[in-house]
């Protein structure tokens, strides 16, 4: 769906996409490497179970939530990728709280 | 990061940075705080790292923010990149987020200077994956070079959507149409706005000269475009609209809208700033005075945050705030402010020459501000649809608080901020009731949200 | 116009006395001065507390717990009504001494809803709950409801039987005038023969207009409400001596509460939120629950709501005209009390007498 121009010219890092090592640019958000990747979508909604991606790309819409580095709803616009991040499509609330005994 | 400051600054747009550039030769402390890592705003994203030929690619408006920031950045006020803000009071105190900790910090004198968002618009199949605003495809472009490449649908209205184009076909993208869906009954009732438009030729001639070079690389331009909708399974595989009385379909698998943008407000909303309904601009904006006071002491606005613009008058009118806290703080004098504020006074005034015209030409219809489509999702977090909205009201529920209470509608995590206004439309519609009427979602902090962890951090006092 | 009763106030104390005393045959208007639901009905927690309640309240909280299971019998909704039990959870031993205490103190008033629970079953109930704590007392039939779609039900079938509704109707004063009461209000004037007080927070200058000012004060409560999360916990949380309030809704999102002040601007209804009260419960919520540290919070907001010195509301005749009821004060914990309230006060009004005793809440203990 999108394509980094002069992908040549610029350093990377490597993050882990759904499990999948992905060598991505250097100082970009996480949104724009998901969307730069063929990655359509990057979450499941809670209520209905659709397919979320993107839409503002500023923080405001809320719709790009993912689960980074084990986190769930981080908005992946407003978060930039590190080195062995690890980043996991959202599905609807996200991974399970676990107890504690 | 120091817990109280002179002069805090929200936001590092050209609002922010010229404000914060102004005030800090004056020797006062400021700070600007800014969600992102380098200074700039959505406006002028990346603008310090751009390389020179996607520079050229996003052209000269975009450029000009070179010199704003690299004054900034001369200046002594302090800038705190990736720093969230979550909550402002009106007694100037203000939650910020940053390397995941949370603090809140304080000023005698505050510019928020939060910047505009797109205008949302719920239209059939706005969430579905592929369809985006228009913004976000310019903010992938500005911030990391990323465009669309399998090509693009740019749709709505208002110039960003031609400046878009404009940048795309630069680019090298693919743009299988623009359509515009302003009304064409609104090309007569702009009309008696146009003669003060000339004022500001300029951008006039810039649009046209956009148009010009768009139609000449056979970008299909159609206007006069309604019922518009996303279409896919799961995801957007064409578009739909109705054009000269019929129906048509554009294959694509990306959609980027654009309605106009609107004032960020969600801060001044939860500082409990008043704010008034700009009929001409179609959206809430907080009440200021022209140096940018608004109805708290020592909250100041500025930019696009504070009513709509454009990019170089929020450069003058943060100015003007920086100059009024300077004189609030006493460290200019009355006529010392106003002597250093007569060329953006000008400057200000001149730029609002073409708003009129630009307001009624791009002015939204209201059946697509309130909705018409009943099976619409209206609030994406909850997924309201705008039929569950009508029938809220028809069941009682006659304020947009009261449908938020009842329906979830602004309750999800971007609290309201997709839905707010198409709430307000559609019960305003529904009720028979003026919009401003309806008043906006009731502010409610946090403005981002904060961990139970980072919350928890705040209490200090509390040793482990 | 004349009506049987005039009630100030469309909470849902207000909404459940014009829908009980409609369903006897009256004819109730019921004046707000902002919109049904706009403070202590509408940002209340939405809890079904029997467990812990002041002992005069018990009888009513009893018989209000026994209305929610059925509530839609009532008002033909459930009010999305959940009862999962609450807890109050102890932490130590002396935690376990307090209550124990308590619930020999509810046996002995001849009530069995509190039981001790030991630290295995807690654990069965509450497996996410952080591994220190011993046990708790427990009132399995508690629960939650949604407080607006509550107030919303009541009203819906207060007005299906007539009852009649005027939003942004303030009252200003009122006077007899003969056997009736004629109240102005900002809209226009209201004639009826009764007058019910169930004006919340400003319910005291109504009082004060019958000449029996009470002490009452008006105080803003903030909650906060995290975003959707996996389902994790079942029952309502509390502790024994901390200020713990939470529960998990059907959506998945938590709500959190405990009697977190905030700032309150009474004469223009201005609330704002005092961060570091909010702070000290996020703090006692992640030492209960650790797993929960990276959860966000995602809306927080303080309501205005009625106190009372001693934390019982009033509910009571006027003691200077006979013609004039009071139903306010519920100091925070009104909501599940809210069916029963139409109950006793509409046989108060009409029989003279409630079939469950309300001495304890009578307007005249306040007299000097």
């Amino acid at each position: 769906m999108f394509k980094q121009l002069d992908v040549d010219q610029i350093d990377s890092v490597q993050i882990i996409l759904d499990g999948q090592p992905l060598q991505v640019s250097k100082g970009i958000t996480v949104a724009a490497a998901v969307l730069s990747n063929n990655y359509r979508y990057t979450r499941t909604s809670p209520v209905s179970n659709s397919k979320r991606a993107p839409f503002c790309m500023m923080g405001v819409c809320y719709d790009c939530l993912m689960v980074i580095d084990g986190k769930a709803n981080q908005r992946a616009c407003a978060t930039y990728v590190q080195n062995g991040m690890q980043i996991d499509r959202q599905q609807s609330v996200g991974p399970e709280l676990g107890a504690n005994q | 990061m120091k817990n109280h400051y002179q002069l805090l600054v929200i936001g590092g747009g050209p609002a922010g940075l010229a404000a914060a550039t102004v005030a800090s030769a004056e020797g006062i402390s400021c700070a600007v705080l800014d969600e992102q890592a380098t200074p700039g705003g959505q406006i002028y994203r990346a603008i310090e790292s751009i390389p020179e030929q996607r520079g050229k690619q996003l052209g000269s408006e975009y450029l000009r923010g070179k010199t704003i920031a690299s004054e900034f950045r001369a200046s002594d006020a302090e800038f705190y990149a990736e720093t969230k803000v979550w909550s402002l009071n009106s007694e100037r105190e203000v939650g910020v987020i940053r390397s995941n900790e949370a603090d809140i910090i304080s000023a005698d004198q505050i510019i928020v200077a939060s910047g505009a968002m797109e205008r949302p618009i719920p239209f059939p199949g706005w969430t579905l994956p592929g369809v985006m605003q228009a913004g976000a495809g310019q903010i992938l472009f500005k911030s990391a070079g990323i465009v669309p490449d399998n090509g693009v649908v740019l749709a709505g209205s208002g110039p960003l959507l031609l400046l878009l184009a404009w940048q795309y076909l630069h680019a090298g993208v693919e743009v299988k149409a623009l359509l515009d869906v302003t009304p064409l009954s609104n090309h007569i009732t702009a009309l008696p706005k146009f003669p003060r438009a000339l004022l500001a030729h300029q951008y006039l001639i810039k649009g046209i000269g956009y148009q010009i070079e768009l139609k000449r690389a056979g970008i299909p331009m159609l206007f006069g475009v309604s019922d518009l909708r996303a279409e896919g399974e799961e995801l957007c595989q064409r578009v739909c609209f109705k054009h000269s009385g019929k129906q048509k379909t554009i294959e694509s698998e990306l959609l980027l809208t654009h309605f106009g943008v609107i004032p960020h407000i969600w801060l001044t909303q939860s500082a409990g700033c008043k704010h008034q309904w700009d009929e001409s601009q179609q959206c809430w904006r907080p009440e200021h005075d022209e140096w940018g006071n608004t109805d708290l002491p020592g909250i100041l606005v500025a930019g696009d945050g504070a009513g709509i613009n454009g990019a170089r008058s929020a450069e003058h009118a943060g100015r003007l705030a920086g100059l009024e806290a300077l004189f609030a703080l006493g460290a200019i004098s009355r006529e010392e402010r106003d002597r250093k504020a007569v060329k953006d006074r000008k400057w200000v005034r001149d730029e609002r020459h073409i708003r009129p015209f630009l307001e009624k030409y791009y002015q939204i219809p209201k059946d697509m501000l309130a909705t018409s489509d009943d099976k619409t999702i209206v609030c994406r977090c909850e997924e309201i649809t705008a039929g569950e909205v009508r029938q809220a009201v028809r069941e009682g529920h006659d304020n947009t608080n009261q449908v938020k209470f009842f329906t979830r509608c602004g309750m999800g995590p971007c609290q309201g901020r997709q839905c707010s206004n198409a709430v307000a439309h559609i019960v305003a519609d529904e009720g028979g009731m003026p919009v401003e009427k309806m008043g906006h979602y009731r502010g409610r902090p946090p403005v981002t949200p904060l961990t139970l962890e980072q919350l928890a951090g705040l209490n200090k006092e509390d040793v482990l | 116009m004349n009506s049987d009763a005039l009630i100030v106030g469309g909470g849902l104390m207000g909404s459940s006395i014009a829908l009980q005393l409609a369903m006897r045959g009256c004819k109730c208007t019921v004046v707000e001065k902002a919109s049904p639901g706009r403070h202590s009905s509408g940002v209340s927690a939405g809890g079904l507390r029997l467990l812990n309640r002041d002992p005069a309240e018990i009888p009513l909280s009893v018989e209000a717990s026994k209305m929610w299971r059925d509530i839609a019998s009532l008002v033909d909704s459930d009010c999305d009504a959940r009862f999962p039990g609450q807890i109050r959870v102890a932490e130590n031993k002396a935690d376990m001494e307090k209550l124990e205490k308590r619930a020999a103190l509810v046996r002995s008033l001849g009530y069995g809803h509190e039981e001790i629970i030991d630290r295995k079953e807690l654990y069965q109930l509450v497996p996410a709950l952080a591994p220190h704590c011993v046990g708790a007392l427990i009132n399995r039939t508690d629960g939650y409801a949604r407080p607006y779609h509550a107030l919303t039900a009541f009203r819906r079938k207060a007005e299906s039987l007539g009852v009649e509704y005027h939003s942004s109707t303030e009252v200003f004063n009122f006077e007899k005038q003969g056997n009736d009461w004629q109240v102005r209000t900002s809209k226009r004037t209201f004639s009826s023969s009764v007058l019910v007080n169930c004006a919340g927070a400003w319910a005291n200058k109504l009082s004060t207009l019958l000449n029996e000012p009470v002490p009452l004060t008006a105080k803003a409560l903030a909650l906060m409400v995290t975003e959707r999360l996996p389902h994790f916990v079942d029952p309502v949380m509390g502790a024994a001596s901390r200020k713990l309030s939470f529960k998990q809704m059907q959506n998945g999102t938590l709500i959190i509460g405990g009697a977190l002040q905030a700032k309150l601007d009474f004469e223009r209804e201005k609330t704002e939120l005092d961060w570091t009260q909010l702070a000290k419960s996020a703090e006692t919520v992640v030492s209960f629950f650790p797993q929960l540290k990276d959860v966000r919070v995602v809306r927080a907001w303080a309501g205005i709501e009625s106190f009372m010195p001693d934390n019982i509301p009033v509910i009571s005749q006027s003691q200077t005209d006979s013609n004039a009821y009071h139903a306010f004060g519920f100091s925070a914990h009104g909501f599940q009390l809210s069916p029963v309230i139409g109950k006793v006060m509409s046989q108060l009004i009409l029989d003279g007498c409630s079939e469950i005793p309300l001495d304890a809440f009578h307007i005249n203990r306040f007299n000097q």
